[in-house]
């Protein structure tokens, strides 16, 4: 089998504990990034999104866990790692950037400083110099402008530290770049200037890029590939093309029509029926089966597969998969 | 749509707001001197009654701030704002007080802006309580009839739940209610749907739209979201940096920006359609420092058409061919200088 995954997780879990007991913030995910491609993951508040990204880095703390599942990066099962190990290769080999820079920036640390900290820790034997000259290169790819590279974190605007973040997350060549709702605090023009770096880094670099976010337009402009969760659950995967055009997850379906198109001449949103189900006590079999329109008597019963309906494009839908025998002769309607 | 388009509601005359800006000891005894945030720097236009006027920009381009000059939570530093007639500025304090019954607002967070501590039912009906001299039972009549038209149903059971029993949407359904309570005349609706999920903030859209027709409402809508904004506004003024760029009916805006701004605007906002990719002419850098603008056109240095006169001279805004109703503030396009514009 050709394998360009730069990581690959395999029916992944991650429950949390909680007073109301141990939830499923993520239930038998699998999904795999290639490499120069930019995977958008969407979905709701509350959908395991964020928990998904963080669970494929091992960066799942108390009092969360990850249950179940292999994560294969280039090889290596990253569940068989000791704490350690984790650590060092997390550094060497993905980048991360999150929602506020400034969170994750020192800020009394110098921008310089912050390279030179990274590439140390973890090449050792790199000079001082060396770092110097290649943190100097970094920002140069990045659009930052050399006589930033003493300013402090505060002295940024919101568009020039998450620039620093990508310099960060590039600084030991990494493999794999996980943005967690990294352009969210940007402004709109910033926001465009940012994912189109992001895309040209992609393509120049051969990168894998995990793109979290809730912004569904940003991902059809940018993304390769799109996975759209709900409550947990992967729904579906495929084509950015295939999955916008034709959804096949009715809540695909129904988020995509959601979403205001500034382009579109019509003048009402579709309105989605009903919220997000609260994960302590998520509906039976398909979480989705209270609010789809297509609902059948199987759906409250069996949780269907995550497999392909067609080519690359996978969902979770009794509609696209045969029901069991017993469900059968009460199955009503067909394809949505 | 009013009958009469001469029926303003607010009118905003050369706003300005200016903030000081912190000195530190020091710099006050050797006569360093005072600087100011030029949040708001010479802003005019007027809210029809019946309408929905959309207030839209980055972040620190102004929009809030006028919201928050419009309610008179803040001072103007200069101008005027002329609501019903009358200058705010000349309200007695109980006038003012009457005032605020006839303006409400409606803020982002929903969760930030309600008393964790106090039951939804007494949150929405505290306004009520102040501005309406009621019986406890009138006033819960009227909370729990306004909490059904906002779709907080059943009214009587949710009454007496806390903000964090309630989802998100409901939360920003209870904020609805608790502005409407009191039956006023305009809503200041500051990004009132940037933290709902997609699918709730459609349902949030269509209410506002309900409420705006059984009410008579007329709102002022801030937002960063010019793709929200075209379910909902019917005109909308562009503020960059302290200053109108661009102001008009939603439809000619959108059609035909003549402000690059609105241009550059329009052109990053992304679009949910993968086979519709087109190339974005992103203006560079970012907004600036509102303490020390940009001479003359305050967008010159990031403008792609920029000319020497954009530095030199500052634009007002004028019609664009020869709409009174779609003005914009930029030399090459709507001012002396057209003749300068590099052809496209």
């Amino acid at each position: 089998m050709p394998d360009d995954n730069v990581i690959r997780a395999e029916n992944l879990s991650v429950q949390y504990k909680t007073r109301a007991g141990w939830v499923s913030a993520v239930d038998d995910v699998s999904l795999e990034i290639r490499r120069g491609e930019i995977l958008g993951l969407v979905g709701e508040s509350g959908c395991g999104k964020s928990t998904l990204g963080k669970a494929l880095m091992r960066l799942i703390r108390h009092p969360a866990r990850i249950t179940n599942g292999h994560i294969w990066f280039q090889g290596i099962d990253l569940m068989t790692l000791s704490d350690n190990e984790m650590r060092q290769f997390r550094g060497r080999n993905i980048g991360m950037i999150f929602q506020d820079p400034m969170t994750s920036l020192n800020p009394i640390q110098r921008v310089v400083e912050h390279l030179i900290e990274t590439i140390r820790t973890h090449e050792p034997a790199v000079s001082d110099e060396d770092a110097h000259a290649r943190a100097a290169d970094l920002v140069d790819r990045l659009g930052i402008s050399a006589n930033r590279l003493d300013d402090y974190p505060h002295q940024l605007s919101g568009g020039m530290r998450q620039r620093v973040m990508i310099s960060l997350a590039l600084a030991l060549n990494a493999d794999l770049i996980i943005a967690d709702e990294a352009t969210t605090s940007l402004d709109v023009i910033v926001e465009a200037q940012f994912v189109e770096l992001l895309q040209q880094l992609c393509r120049d670099l051969d990168l894998a890029i995990l793109m979290i976010t809730h912004n569904i337009g940003l991902v059809a402009e940018v993304a390769d590939r799109v996975a759209v969760m709900y409550a947990g659950r992967m729904a579906e995967m495929g084509s950015a093309c295939d999955v916008f055009k034709e959804p096949l997850h009715p809540y695909t379906q129904g988020l995509l029509k959601a979403v205001p198109n500034i382009h579109l001449e019509e003048d009402e949103l579709y309105k989605m029926e009903g919220s997000p189900p609260d994960l302590v006590s998520p509906p039976p079999a398909c979480r989705f089966h209270p609010r789809c329109p297509h609902m059948m008597p199987v759906c409250s019963k069996v949780q269907p597969d995550f497999e392909t309906a067609r080519g690359d494009h996978r969902t979770a839908c009794w509609l696209y998969q045969d029901v069991p025998a017993e469900y059968q002769d009460v199955r009503e309607g067909s394809k949505a | 749509m009013s009958d009469n388009i001469h029926d303003h509601i607010i009118e905003v005359r050369d706003l300005k707001k200016y903030f000081p800006v912190k000195r530190d000891l020091l710099s006050s005894l050797m006569g360093v001197p005072q600087q100011w945030v030029r949040a708001v720097d010479d802003v005019s236009f007027t809210i029809r009654r019946g309408e929905v006027f959309g207030l839209a920009g980055e972040s620190g381009s102004g929009k809030t701030t006028v919201g928050r000059l419009v309610l008179r939570l803040l001072e103007p530093s200069e101008g005027q704002i002329i609501f019903d007639d009358a200058d705010l500025s000349t309200y007695s304090p109980e006038a003012l007080r009457q005032l605020r019954s006839r303006m409400q607002v409606i803020f982002q967070d929903p969760f930030a802006s309600l008393n964790p501590r106090m039951r939804i039912g007494e949150g929405i009906g505290h306004g009520y309580k102040i501005h309406i001299p009621s019986s406890a039972s009138e006033r819960r009549k009227a909370v729990e009839e306004i909490m059904e038209h906002v779709g907080l149903t059943p009214a009587a059971q949710l009454y007496n739940k806390f903000p964090h029993q309630l989802s998100g949407g409901q939360r920003q359904r209870a904020v609805i209610a608790r502005a409407l309570v009191t039956r006023p005349e305009l809503i200041v609706a500051d990004e009132p749907i940037a933290m709902a999920d997609v699918s709730v903030r459609a349902l949030l859209l269509d209410l506002m739209i309900r409420l705006k027709q059984e009410f008579n409402l007329t709102y002022l809508f801030i937002t960063h979201d010019l793709a929200t904004a075209k379910y909902i506004c019917d005109r909308i003024g562009i503020m960059y940096l302290g200053k109108m760029a661009e102001i008009g009916d939603l439809h000619d805006v959108y059609k035909s920006p003549a402000h690059p701004y609105t241009e550059a605007l329009l052109a990053a906002v992304p679009v949910p359609d993968p086979t519709d990719r087109r190339e974005k002419h992103l203006p560079t850098g970012e907004i600036p420092n509102p303490i020390n603008p940009p001479s003359g056109c305050r967008f010159h240095p990031r403008c792609p058409i920029a000319q020497q006169v954009c530095q030199e001279i500052e634009p007002e805004l004028r019609p664009v061919e020869g709409n009174p109703d779609h003005l914009a503030s930029c030399h090459l396009r709507t001012g002396d200088y057209q003749h300068l514009a590099p052809s496209a």
